[in-house]
């Protein structure tokens, strides 16, 4: 091909539908995103109101600070099945390292707030780093290296509360897990401030640039000379992170610390990631589509409640979403792939 | 040729392009039982084409196709292999991960009334056969965990027992030991005695002539010549392949060309006694400042392997780096990168980012350099856009997806990667494969450009043209270990394959 008709071809490919194919995903779960609105809008005189939407941005605070660390992870063609773990151990951890009242049947280690604070995420950056390890230079692939870690929190877990419940965590936590300022729950702004700062990171540094070429394609990162395993391995700890930090906040906002607490915000912060868009085969997507799917899980939930509906069947119809994002997802990819040849 | 028995396999008049492209043009091919054919040709020439026609791969051509005389259209590999015809590929098909019985007997293995798989049978079965072959292995065992060259031969065994009547090889030597090639001949004359037909491909020459009863010469998708074995020599059929004074739009580079006088300037790159594993043996040389040190050899000579060393993607088994003086042993490609050396791999898959535009593939080795920590998307752009002009990179859009781009300006910006901030040693891959006539001059002209600029440059190719129009010296690889340099001499593309 000369090199005048591949500036025409290229040129003709910009036209609106090939742009509209590359960005379905992209478009497509914004499009559910409304379409869930306006139904349970229709459906529900009590959906569409400010309190309520109030009640889905403090319901998705946990999910979305979990899933800002789980999208580095995504973006790189990994998975951490950790995240729900970790956050169950380190808001055990910081509850540990805090006086109980004296009916709570712990061997706990009261410390000041600060410090019980930083051993707590000292612990989930550790595990994390195990993570990376375990990836990076053992080799062990993430799905197994993480399904073996998300045992191991739930052992330290259970080691530290021997089925007890804790219910003190330092103060500042308790105000920022269940405390609000002007209205608007802390918790909220905290998930705001971590989504924002991984959108910020990803888009405008150049860990974030290099997040994406591995994601899109590892060999050619390897081949520009880019350390593909500490990138790697940092993405690991940074999902650890947003997952303790999700834990600890998660702990003050339900009141109370113990095992299997955080169970299902693992299968949600996954279906969060990749309802909004995020694709499972790396390099693309971001916190924005995060942020859609944060939503369109927040919204079903929510509304499933608004209307009037079997809750065994909520459970069935939750699946079916994910299933219909999945099967977006991966025929966005090859609509995508076939663009681009 | 042995006219006495008629032929198993007829091809009258073969035509067959791909997309507007001849790749066989009215080719005539027979195959007799108890023949083995040679064939020999030039990358592209048209070898494999017709092979995978004859083993049903190809199914859409032009042309008359006979089986023992009767008119065949095969619609499958599958319909070939019922018609007693069997390949091996050039790339190794095996199952690393199953036994050494069950590749043997992959497809067909032995089965009780039940229909389950008897395995101590065919595991003494497959002991027989190749033991026939001359190879004592446990049948048992895990085939992944064996030489690559046993892994091959294992594989020629399974076609070659498979019962087919016609059995094609392609490039079944490359990853072969001497001894190993002996055993292989050894059967394949035995099966040529019990009257199988077999076709033999390969680029070593002198294995086609020592085992084959004809050889027949493809050059540009056209069958050029066919003789008996014992009439023509390795001389004249490399004349054959090549051809004189003919069609090529190219410089065909059949003259001798005058190598320069070796570069006394400084040593940038030395490599003592490397080796890898069967791919590398004792490799040993050095690349100067402001010269271009071509590697030329057939595929699977250990280029491939030798490029990933220098860049820290593969770790030899032994022998040792040293860059500018300073010994090396590279954790990462980003630690070779750090010490000033660049690679441009052969496949552009694995080395662009289809999906990013052209100034993301461009900056993306320098990023460290213009910035620490946050992005600066304007001077990125405008290094792009520096790159684009200087290589004249069409369309001149840096914000354009790299996927739009033709191959040959893809090429151009995976070296654009590296020459904003020139490394000391640049190795390339294949650096001009699959480029029209146009964007390999570009190509050319670059990398004399980069020489002068005292870069010292590695170019890998299995193509003598590529070699021949860039090298000032230039090395042969032959099966892992370097057998000839040509330096201040005269030097032509007979000479290259001669020496490999």
């Amino acid at each position: 091909m000369s090199s005048e008709t591949a500036f025409a071809t290229g040129q003709r490919a910009r036209g609106l539908g090939p742009f509209l194919r590359s960005q379905m995903r992209n478009i497509a779960p914004f499009l559910t995103l409304i379409f869930l609105s306006a139904f349970f809008a229709l459906a529900s005189p009590s959906f569409a109101t400010l309190d309520n939407l109030g009640n889905i941005l403090t319901q998705v605070s946990v999910t979305g600070i979990i899933a800002v660390g789980l999208t580095f992870v995504i973006l790189c063609a990994e998975i951490d099945l950790s995240i729900a773990g970790i956050a169950n151990v380190t808001g055990i951890a910081v509850a540990f390292f805090t006086a109980q009242e004296s009916y709570v049947n712990i061997a706990n280690l009261p410390l000041p707030g600060a410090v019980a604070i930083l051993l707590a995420i000292a612990l989930c950056a550790a595990l994390g780093l195990v993570n990376a390890l375990g990836l990076t230079v053992i080799g062990i692939p993430s799905f197994i290296m993480t399904l073996a870690m998300m045992q191991i929190a739930a052992g330290i877990s259970a080691m530290l509360v021997r089925g007890q419940i804790a219910y003190k965590v330092p103060d500042v936590i308790t105000t920022l897990g269940s405390g609000s300022v002007g209205g608007i729950p802390w918790i909220v702004i905290v998930a705001a401030i971590m989504l924002l700062g991984g959108h910020l990171v990803l888009t405008y540094t150049r860990f974030g640039r290099y997040v994406y070429m591995v994601g899109g394609n590892r060999e050619a990162a390897e081949y520009a000379g880019l350390n593909v395993k500490l990138i790697l391995g940092a993405v690991m700890v940074i999902s650890a992170v947003c997952s303790g930090i999700g834990g600890m906040l998660g702990v003050a906002h339900f009141g109370s610390a113990q095992q299997n607490e955080f169970d299902t915000y693992l299968l949600d912060s996954i279906a969060a990631v990749v309802v909004g868009g995020t694709s499972l085969f790396g390099g693309r997507g971001g916190i924005g589509n995060t942020i859609v799917g944060l939503f369109v899980l927040g919204v079903l939930n929510n509304g499933l409640d608004h209307v009037n509906i079997d809750s065994f069947l909520k459970i069935l119809i939750r699946g079916l979403i994910l299933l219909a994002a999945l099967i977006i997802n991966v025929y966005a990819q090859r609509l995508r792939e076939k663009a681009a040849e | 040729m042995t006219e006495v028995r008629p032929p198993i396999l007829e091809l009258q008049g073969i035509t067959k392009s791909f997309g507007g492209v001849e790749a066989l043009r009215g080719v005539d091919f027979a195959l007799s039982p108890g023949e083995i054919h040679g064939l020999v040709g030039e990358n592209g020439a048209g070898k494999s084409t017709l092979m995978k026609i004859i083993a049903g791969v190809h199914t859409e051509f032009s042309g008359r196709f006979l089986v023992d005389g009767q008119e065949t259209h095969f619609r499958s590999a599958r319909d070939a292999h019922a018609a007693g015809i069997a390949m091996v590929h050039q790339e190794l098909s095996v199952a690393p991960d199953l036994t050494v019985a069950e590749n043997v007997f992959l497809g067909n293995q032995p089965t009780n009334a039940l229909g389950l798989v008897q395995w101590r049978r065919m595991a003494r079965e497959a002991g027989e056969q190749l033991a026939r072959f001359g190879i004592d292995v446990d049948p048992m065992s895990r085939l992944g965990d064996l030489p690559i060259g046993l892994q091959q031969l294992i594989e020629i065994a399974r076609v070659l027992f498979s019962g087919a009547r016609i059995v094609i090889l392609d490039e079944p030597t490359s990853a072969l030991s001497p001894p190993e090639v002996e055993r292989l001949f050894a059967t394949l004359r035995r099966l040529r005695e019990e009257g199988t037909a077999i076709v033999f491909i390969s680029h070593f020459i002198e294995d086609i002539l020592r085992v084959s009863d004809t050889v027949t010469v493809f050059r540009n998708g056209r069958k050029v010549a066919e003789t008996a074995s014992t009439a023509t020599s390795k001389g004249a059929l490399i004349e054959a392949m090549i051809g004189r004074g003919g069609e090529a739009l190219e410089h065909s580079y059949t003259d001798d060309l005058m190598l320069p006088r070796p570069s006394d300037s400084s040593v940038v790159l030395r490599v003592d006694q490397l080796s890898l594993a069967r791919s590398l043996k004792d490799i040993s040389f050095e690349a100067r400042a402001g010269e271009v040190l071509g590697i030329y050899g057939f595929m699977g000579c250990g280029q491939q392997e030798l490029s990933r060393i220098l860049f820290g993607k593969l770790k030899p088994d032994s022998g040792t780096l040293a860059v500018d003086g300073t010994p090396k042993t590279f954790a990462s490609t980003a630690a070779a990168r750090r010490a000033g050396v660049a690679l441009v791999p052969e496949s552009r898959r694995a080395m662009l980012f289809h999906q990013e535009p052209v100034y993301k593939n461009i900056s993306i080795s320098i990023l460290d350099r213009i910035s620490a920590l946050l992005l600066k998307p304007a001077q990125e752009r405008d290094i792009a856009r520096r790159q684009v002009e200087q290589l004249q990179i069409r369309p001149p859009v840096v914000g354009l997806d790299l996927g739009m781009l033709s191959g040959g300006n893809q090429q151009k910006v995976a070296l654009a990667k590296w020459l904003t901030y020139p490394p000391k040693l640049l190795v390339l891959c294949e650096p001009t494969r699959g480029m029209d006539v146009g964007a390999k001059n570009d190509v050319i002209n670059i990398v004399r450009d980069l020489r002068t600029k005292g870069l010292a440059i590695i170019v890998l190719s299995t193509e003598p043209e590529t070699v021949l129009s860039l090298a000032d010296r230039i090395l042969v690889l032959k099966r892992g270990a370097l057998v000839r340099e040509f330096r201040n001499e005269p030097v032509s593309k007979d000479r290259l394959l001669e020496a490999a």
